[in-house]
C-alpha cells in the first residue's frame, strides 16, 4: 500500500481519509494488490526493501518536493545540488551504494547524474591504470564529472562531431580545440555550472591522420575556486521544457592540453611515439550508449508512464461528470467508454514495457558477459535491439503520457497535477541517447541484413529467426473469442512484421537492380524501413508479454488479470493499425470487426480492476507529487490547498501598484 | 499602424520571457496590456479584427491578463445586457475602470454546464441575489484574469427564485474594492498556481459566501427576474449556440496559425541543419533532404494550409448566417453548431500532435526554449480542453450525424455536409456498388479523393448507427447504449470532419487564379488527402473503397509528392509571413543564423548571471572538504 501522507495537509481538512469513490474501487479487486506488487518487484523481500528506502528518503526534509512546482530555474538547480550533496552524506551514514535503489527513488531531483555516466565511461573504456587513478577521485567527489559528446551542430550522427584532439609528440599531450561554432559541446548535463572535469569526445589526429572519435578526460574548472580553466569557455545553455534542475552546458575548447594518459585507452591507445593501437572492436566505444539506452527505458520512461497512469486513473474515478442514467448521480468519468479507451490501453502498455525492459536487461547481461570475454558477436543484435526498443518505448510512452494528461481535462494542465512535468520530461527521451527515427533505421539495417541472411539459409540470432519462418496466409480466427488467444494475435503480429520487412527488402532490391544507387535507394525506403523496425519491436513486445503471462501459472489470480492486459495491449495495437493487418488480407474485414468487438469488451472487463492495477505500482503520494493522483483521492481539497501556497498568492505582486492602479485611475502617463 | 511600428515600439520591449519567473512574466504582460489599451485609443482603433492583430503583435500571440476582459466580458455585456445595464457597466468597462472576467468553469465541472453548482438565490425582501459557492467543487476555477487582475466577474450560477431552480444564468459580480483592489467581504479570490504554459495569465479561483448583489446585476436582455421574484423565460435557447460557434471557429483558426508557426520553425531549421551523409564522400546534406524528415514535416505543412481554409470557411459561414439568426431564422444553426464542435476537436487534436512532431523534428534543440516551439505547444494545447472538451465535442457531432442517418433511414432527405448519407439507401439496393467503387478512385485527382473520404465517412456513420441500434435492441437504456457505442461514434465524427476538410481544401483550389500558386497548393491538397488515407488504410480497405494495390500506390505517391514539394518548402512557410519577433524562435529565424544566435541567447540564461554559481560555495565546496 502506498504510504499515506498525513499531518501536513490534514489539519481541518478531509485529506487523509479516503474518498469513498476511490475506496469502493479497491473493494472489488479481482486479485491481491499486495501480491501483484511483490511479483512486479521480484519478491516480497524486494518490496520491503524498496519501501524502506522510499520511506527513509521521504522522511528527510532535505529531499522534500513540496515547493518543486513553484521554484525558478536557479532555485531548482540549487535544490538539486543540495540534494545530491546531502545524498552523499546519507550514503556514508546509511551504507547505501551507488547502484542502490536510493538513486532511483531520487533521480528526478538530483544534480550530478552525468557524474555517474562519467564514472561509468571510465570504468568501461579506461585502462586499469586510468581506473585506479580516476575512480577513487570521482567516488570521493574530489572532482565532479560530466560526459561531453553532443555538439551544437551534431547529435546522434557521431561521425559528424567536429571537436579535435591533435597529438603533440614533443610534449606527449593532446591539444583539444573547438574549430568552429557548431563544434561547441552543447547539452551535456552538469556541465553548465557544476562539473570540474568532463569526458570529451573528439576526432583524434596523429601525424595528420584522423582516427575517428575518441574519449578524453579534460579538466574544465579549478578545483580550488571553481573558476574556468584557461582555454575553456563554459556555461548553461538556458531554459528548456523541463530538467530545470540540471545545468545542461556548453563548452568551447581553445588549445586545451591534456597529457597522453588522459585518452581513455582500454580499447585504443596512442603510444609515446605516436603509434595508434587498437584492441577489440571499435564499436565498443558506443557500448556506453547501449547500456544507457537500456537502463533509461525503465527509469526514465516506464516509471513515468506508470505514474501518469496512476494519476489519470485515480482521478477518473473521483471526477464525476454528466449522467449516464437519468435521475442517477453523475457518473465517474472512467465509466465512459471513451475515457476507458483513452486510459486502459496506456495502462496495458505500461505493463508491457515493464516486461520488455526485463527482457532487454537479460539480453544485455548475457551480451555483457560475452564482451568481458572479448567476444563481440552479440554486439550487433544488442545494438539493434537497444536502439529499436528505446525508440519504440519512448515514442509510445510519450504519447501515452500526453493522453493521460489530456484525459484529466482542464486540471491536467495545472502543474499541480504532476502530469505536465511527467510529459515534458518523458518527451525528451525521444531525442536524447539517439534520435528515434535514426535509431529505428539502425534497427532496420540490422533486420534487413538478417532477413537477407535468413533467406539464403545463413544462421541469424534466435530473436529474428521468424523472418524466414513459414506462417499461414490467413488468420485462422473464426469468432471474436478466438482473438483472445495469444497464439492467434502473436502470429498476426509476426506475420505483419515479417511482411513489412520482407516487402521493404524487396523494394530496396528492386530499386538497386533498376540502377538506383544504394544510398539513394536506402533514403527512398526510409519511411518504410522505420515502420518495419517499429513493427518488429511491437511484435517482440506482444510476444514477450504473452510469454510472461504464461510463466505466471503459479499465481492464477494475477495471471488472469495480466492475461486481460496482454490481450488488450495486443488488440489495441491491431485496432489502431488496422491497415497493416488488413493489407494483404491476413486479417479480413469481418475479422477486424471481431478484433474491435473483443477489444471494446476488454475495456469493460479491465475497468473493474483499473484502480487496483495502478495501486500495485505502489507509488507514494510524495513520489507522485500530484494533487489529482493521491492515494486518498481528495482531489479538489488538495488542489485548493496547494494553489493557495503558490507564490503568486503570497508575494505581493508589484503589477497592481505599478500598472493596474494607474490604469484603473487613469493616471498612467500619456506616453 | 504598420506592424513594424508596433513590434519595434520601445514601450513593448522586454527581456526574453524565457528568462523570467512567472510573477515577472505576469507583470510584463500587465505592463504591456495597460500601454496597449492607451495606444489603441490613441490610434483610434476600434475594429475587432484590428484590435486582434494589434494585440497579437504586442503580446506576440501569447495569452494576456486582459484577454477575458476584452474577449468575453465586454462582448457579453453587449449581447446579454439590457440598455440600462449597458449604461451602468459598459463605458466604465470600456475605460478600464471596471476590469472583468467570465467565470463559468468550476473545480468540479467544465464542459458539462448543467453540473455547475454555484447558486444565486433571489431575495425579494431586499431585491438582491445571494451568491454562494456551496461546496469545494463549486469554487470557480480557471477563469483567466480572475486571480489578480479583475475587479468584476460575470459569474454563471444556478438561479433560484420562488423556491425553484431556473438553470444557469449570468450575473455581474464586483469582486475587488475599486481603489484598493482588495477582495470584497464575502469574496475569496486568488491565483490557481503554475500551469503548463500560460505563465502570464492569472487564472484564478473565486469562492463566494452569501455575497449579495442588486437584482439589476443579473444580465437580463433575455431571461428576467422581476422585483417580486417572477421568472420570465428567454425566447430561444439556441441563441447561445451563436457565441459557441463563433469561439470554436476562432480555435479552428488558431489551430491553423499555431501549426503554421511550428512548421515555419521546423522547416527553416531543417534547411539550415546539416547532418550525416546521403551520398558517400559528399558534404553533409540539409536534413530536409531526408525522406523521413520530409515525411514528418510536409504533411503537417499541408495540414496547416488545409486548416487555414477550414477556419476561413467557418468564419464566413458564421457571418453569412448570423444575419439570418438576427432575423430569427435559426434553421442553419444546428448543423453549423454540430460541424464546428467536431472541427474544433479535429483541428486542435491534429495541430496539437503536429506541433510536437515539429518540435521533435528539430531534435535536441527543439527541446530548448530558444526554439520557441515549447511555448507554442503549451500555449496551444489547452484548446483541446477549453471551450468544450474534444471527446465531448466529437460526440456532439456524432449526435447530429446519427440524427441525420435516422432521418435518411426513415425516408427523409438531409441537406448540407451530411447529404452523402442520402446515398446510403441507394447503395443497399445494389450490393455490388461498393466493390465497383474501388476501381473508380483516381489517386491523382483531389475530386475523386473527396469521394473516397465521403464513402469512408458514410460507412463509419452507418456502422456506428447500426451498432447503436444493436445495443438498443439489447435491453440497454438509451444512455447506456450511447456510451457503449461512443468509441465508434467518435470514429464516425472524425471521418466526417476529415471528409469536410478534404472537400473544403479541394474546393478552394478552383478559386486560386495564379497558376503557379494553384499548382503548388494542388500538390499540398493531394498530399493532405493521400497522407490521410495512408494513415487510415484500415478504414479504406475494410470498406472496400480502395484495394491493396491502390493503397500501395497511395503510399508510393505520398513519397513522390514529398520530393515534389521539397523545393518549395521554405517558400511555403515564408508565405505564412510571420515576423521573427512574433515567431519568437532562434531556430526559425528568417535569416537562418541559428548557431551563433543560440550561443548569444544562452549567455543570457539566469544560471549564467555569475561566473561561479552560488551553489558552489554553499554546497559543493563544503562537501569536497568533508569527503
Amino acid at each position: 500500500m502506498a504510504l499515506m501522507e498525513t499531518g501536513k495537509y490534514s489539519q481541518g481538512s478531509l485529506l487523509g481519509s479516503v474518498n469513498p469513490d476511490l475506496a469502493s474501487e479497491r473493494q472489488t479487486a479481482s486479485f491481491s494488490v499486495e501480491k501483484l506488487t511483490a511479483w512486479l518487484d521480484g519478491g516480497t523481500e524486494h518490496t520491503r526493501l524498496r519501501r524502506a528506502v522510499v520511506e527513509a528518503i521521504e522522511c528527510d526534509p532535505v529531499f522534500s518536493r513540496e515547493n518543486q512546482y513553484f521554484e525558478s530555474q536557479n532555485e531548482r538547480y540549487e535544490a538539486a545540488v543540495r540534494k545530491a550533496v546531502h545524498l552523499q552524506k546519507k550514503m556514508d551514514e546509511m551504507g547505501w551504494t551507488e547502484n542502490g535503489p536510493e538513486f532511483k527513488a531520487l533521480s528526478g531531483d538530483l544534480a550530478f547524474l552525468l557524474h555517474r555516466i562519467f564514472t561509468r565511461s571510465i570504468s568501461m573504456l579506461g585502462s586499469d591504470q586510468q581506473i585506479a587513478k580516476w575512480i577513487p577521485l570521482a567516488t570521493q567527489y574530489q572532482l565532479i564529472g560530466s560526459y561531453a559528446q553532443t555538439e551544437l551542430g551534431h547529435g546522434t550522427y557521431l561521425q559528424g562531431l567536429e571537436t579535435t584532439a591533435v597529438f603533440d609528440i614533443t610534449t606527449q599531450e593532446f591539444v583539444l580545440n573547438t574549430p568552429n561554432i557548431s563544434a561547441m559541446k552543447w547539452w551535456p548535463g552538469d556541465m553548465g555550472r557544476s562539473a570540474t572535469h568532463t569526458v570529451v569526445f573528439a576526432q583524434l589526429y596523429v601525424n595528420g591522420k584522423c582516427y575517428g572519435l575518441h574519449p578524453f578526460i579534460v579538466q574544465i574548472r579549478s578545483l580550488q575556486d571553481h573558476s574556468l580553466c584557461p582555454g575553456i569557455t563554459a556555461g548553461d545553455i538556458g531554459p528548456k521544457m523541463n530538467f530545470e534542475h540540471i545545468d545542461n552546458g556548453y563548452l568551447m575548447l581553445q588549445n586545451v592540453r591534456v597529457p597522453r594518459e588522459n585518452m581513455l585507452s582500454k580499447f585504443c591507445e596512442v603510444q609515446p611515439d605516436g603509434t595508434y593501437v587498437r584492441r577489440g572492436s571499435q564499436k565498443i566505444n558506443y557500448f556506453t550508449m547501449t547500456t544507457v539506452r537500456i537502463s533509461l527505458i525503465l527509469d526514465e520512461v516506464v516509471i513515468p508512464l506508470m505514474k501518469a497512469c496512476t494519476i489519470a486513473i485515480r482521478y477518473s474515478v473521483v471526477r464525476r461528470q454528466s449522467k449516464l442514467k437519468p435521475g442517477e448521480q453523475e457518473a465517474k468519468i472512467l465509466d465512459y467508454q471513451t475515457q476507458q479507451e483513452k486510459l486502459l490501453p496506456q495502462l496495458a502498455a505500461a505493463y508491457a514495457f515493464y516486461f520488455i525492459s526485463d527482457y532487454l536487461q537479460e539480453l544485455f547481461d548475457r551480451g555483457y558477459r560475452e564482451i568481458q570475454r572479448k567476444n563481440f558477436d552479440m554486439l550487433p543484435e544488442l545494438h539493434a535491439f537497444s536502439s529499436g526498443f528505446k525508440a519504440m518505448v519512448t515514442q509510445y510512452s510519450t504519447s501515452a503520457v500526453e493522453i493521460c494528461l489530456r484525459a484529466c481535462g482542464g486540471h491536467g494542465y495545472s502543474l499541480l497535477s504532476g502530469l505536465p512535468s511527467l510529459y515534458t520530461k518523458i518527451v525528451a527521451s525521444c531525442i536524447y541517447e539517439g534520435e528515434n527515427t535514426i535509431l529505428f533505421l539502425q534497427t532496420a539495417r540490422f533486420l534487413i541484413k538478417c532477413f537477407m541472411a535468413a533467406s539464403t539459409g545463413q544462421p541469424v540470432p534466435p530473436s529474428v529467426t521468424y523472418l524466414a519462418a513459414v506462417t499461414p496466409e490467413k488468420c485462422p480466427a473464426k469468432n471474436k473469442l478466438d482473438f483472445l488467444s495469444p497464439d492467434i494475435y502473436t502470429e498476426a503480429y509476426q506475420h505483419m512484421a515479417a511482411r513489412l520487412i520482407n516487402s521493404t527488402a524487396a523494394k530496396l532490391q528492386d530499386l538497386v537492380q533498376s540502377g538506383v544507387k544504394k544510398h539513394d535507394a536506402w533514403n527512398q525506403c526510409t519511411v518504410q524501413l522505420a515502420q518495419a523496425a517499429k513493427a518488429h519491436c511491437h511484435y517482440i513486445t506482444v510476444k514477450n508479454f504473452a510469454e510472461t503471462v504464461e510463466k505466471l501459472e503459479t499465481q492464477p489470480g494475477i495471471q488472469k488479470i495480466m492475461k486481460h492486459l496482454c490481450d488488450l495491449f495486443a488488440l489495441h495495437g491491431i485496432f489502431s493499425n488496422a491497415g497493416v493487418f488488413l493489407h494483404d488480407g491476413y486479417i479480413s474485414g469481418a475479422q477486424m470487426d471481431m478484433v474491435t468487438a473483443s477489444y471494446l469488451d476488454l475495456l469493460a472487463v479491465i475497468r473493474k480492476d483499473a484502480v487496483p492495477l495502478v495501486d500495485a505500482f505502489d507509488f507514494t503520494d510524495k513520489t507522485l507529487n500530484s494533487a489529482l493522483g493521491s492515494y486518498d483521492g481528495q482531489v479538489y481539497q488538495r488542489l485548493y490547498e496547494w494553489a493557495q501556497k503558490s507564490p503568486t498568492n503570497k508575494q505581493i505582486s508589484p503589477a497592481y501598484e505599478r500598472y493596474l492602479k494607474p490604469l484603473l485611475h487613469k493616471t498612467l502617463s500619456k506616453l | 499602424p504598420p506592424r513594424a511600428l508596433v513590434i519595434n515600439d520601445p514601450d513593448f520591449q522586454h527581456e526574453d520571457l524565457n528568462f523570467l519567473s512567472r510573477s515577472q512574466r505576469y507583470e510584463q504582460a500587465i505592463r504591456k496590456s495597460s500601454l496597449m489599451v492607451l495606444k489603441l485609443r490613441e490610434y483610434g482603433i476600434t475594429d475587432p479584427d484590428e484590435i486582434y492583430w494589434f494585440k497579437s503583435f504586442v503580446h506576440r500571440g501569447r495569452p494576456e491578463p486582459l484577454d477575458l476582459h476584452l474577449g468575453m466580458f465586454l462582448p457579453t455585456l453587449l449581447t446579454q445586457a439590457t440598455p440600462e445595464q449597458q449604461d451602468r457597466f459598459f463605458m466604465p468597462a470600456w475605460n478600464l475602470e471596471i476590469i472583468g472576467t467570465y467565470a463559468q468553469t468550476e473545480m468540479g465541472h467544465g464542459t458539462h454546464l448543467r453540473g455547475l453548482e454555484t447558486t444565486a438565490t433571489y431575495d425579494p425582501a431586499t431585491q438582491e441575489f445571494i451568491l454562494n459557492s456551496p461546496t469545494v467543487t463549486s469554487i470557480k476555477w480557471w477563469p483567466g484574469g480572475l486571480g489578480k487582475t479583475s475587479n468584476h466577474a460575470i459569474v454563471l450560477a444556478q438561479l433560484y427564485t420562488q423556491g425553484q431552480c431556473k438553470g444557469l444564468h449570468a450575473f455581474i459580480v464586483p469582486i475587488r474594492q475599486l481603489g484598493t483592489h482588495e477582495p470584497l467581504p464575502g469574496i475569496t479570490v486568488g491565483d490557481i498556481g503554475p500551469k503548463f504554459g500560460y505563465d502570464e495569465m492569472d487564472n484564478g479561483y473565486l469562492k463566494m459566501d452569501n455575497f449579495r448583489i442588486p437584482r439589476e446585476n443579473m444580465l437580463m436582455k433575455y431571461a428576467q427576474v422581476e422585483p417580486d421574484g417572477t421568472y420570465v423565460k428567454p425566447l430561444s435557447d439556441k441563441l447561445t449556440y451563436g457565441t459557441m460557434v463563433f469561439i470554436r471557429s476562432l480555435i479552428v483558426g488558431d489551430s491553423a496559425r499555431s501549426l503554421s508557426r511550428a512548421c515555419t520553425i521546423a522547416i527553416r531549421y531543417s534547411a539550415v541543419r546539416h547532418q550525416s551523409e546521403l551520398k558517400p564522400g559528399e558534404p553533409e546534406p540539409q536534413i530536409l533532404d531526408y525522406q523521413t524528415q520530409q515525411y514528418k514535416l510536409f504533411p503537417l505543412l499541408a495540414t496547416a494550409y488545409a486548416f487555414h481554409f477550414v477556419g476561413a470557411y467557418i468564419k464566413d459561414t458564421y457571418h453569412r448566417i448570423s444575419g439570418d439568426i438576427h432575423e430569427g431564422d435559426l434553421s442553419e444553426l444546428p448543423e453549423l453548431h454540430a460541424l464546428t464542435a467536431g472541427l474544433k476537436a479535429f483541428t486542435s487534436w491534429t495541430a496539437n500532435a503536429g506541433i510536437e512532431e515539429c518540435r521533435m523534428a528539430c531534435g535536441g534543440h527543439g527541446y530548448s526554449r530558444c526554439s520557441g516551439i515549447p511555448d507554442i505547444y503549451v500555449t496551444f494545447t489547452p484548446s483541446c480542453t477549453y471551450e468544450g472538451e474534444n471527446t465531448v465535442m466529437m460526440l456532439q457531432t456524432a449526435r447530429f450525424l446519427v440524427k441525420s442517418y435516422t432521418q435518411v433511414s426513415s425516408g427523409q432527405q438531409v441537406t448540407g455536409m451530411v447529404s452523402y448519407l442520402n446515398d446510403l439507401s441507394r447503395q443497399r439496393i445494389q450490393p455490388q456498388h461498393v466493390a465497383a467503387r474501388s476501381v473508380a478512385v483516381r489517386i491523382n485527382d483531389p475530386v475523386s479523393l473527396v469521394e473516397a473520404y465521403k464513402a469512408r465517412a458514410a460507412r463509419l456513420v452507418e456502422a456506428a448507427a447500426k451498432n447503436l441500434q444493436a445495443e438498443l435492441n439489447h435491453r440497454k437504456s438509451k444512455e447506456d447504449a450511447w456510451n457503449r457505442t461512443s468509441v465508434d461514434l467518435v470514429r464516425a465524427s472524425e471521418a466526417h470532419c476529415h471528409y469536410v476538410i478534404v472537400k473544403l481544401f479541394t474546393a478552394k483550389l478552383a478559386e486560386i487564379s495564379n497558376a503557379a500558386v494553384r499548382a503548388v497548393l494542388t500538390e499540398l491538397c493531394l498530399l493532405y488527402a493521400l497522407y490521410g488515407i495512408s494513415k487510415n488504410t484500415g478504414d479504406f480497405l475494410q470498406a472496400g473503397i480502395l484495394t491493396d494495390a491502390q493503397i500501395t500506390q497511395v503510399n508510393q505517391r505520398v513519397k513522390e509528392l514529398l520530393a515534389i514539394i521539397r523545393p518549395n518548402a521554405v517558400a511555403l512557410v515564408d508565405s505564412f509571413d510571420f515576423h521573427d519577433v512574433h515567431l519568437g524562435s532562434v531556430l526559425g529565424r528568417y535569416d537562418g543564423n541559428v548557431y551563433e544566435n543560440m550561443f548569444e541567447w544562452a549567455k543570457k540564461s539566469p544560471l549564467n548571471k555569475t561566473e561561479v554559481h552560488e551553489s558552489f560555495h554553499k554546497h559543493l565546496k563544503p562537501m569536497q572538504s568533508k569527503l
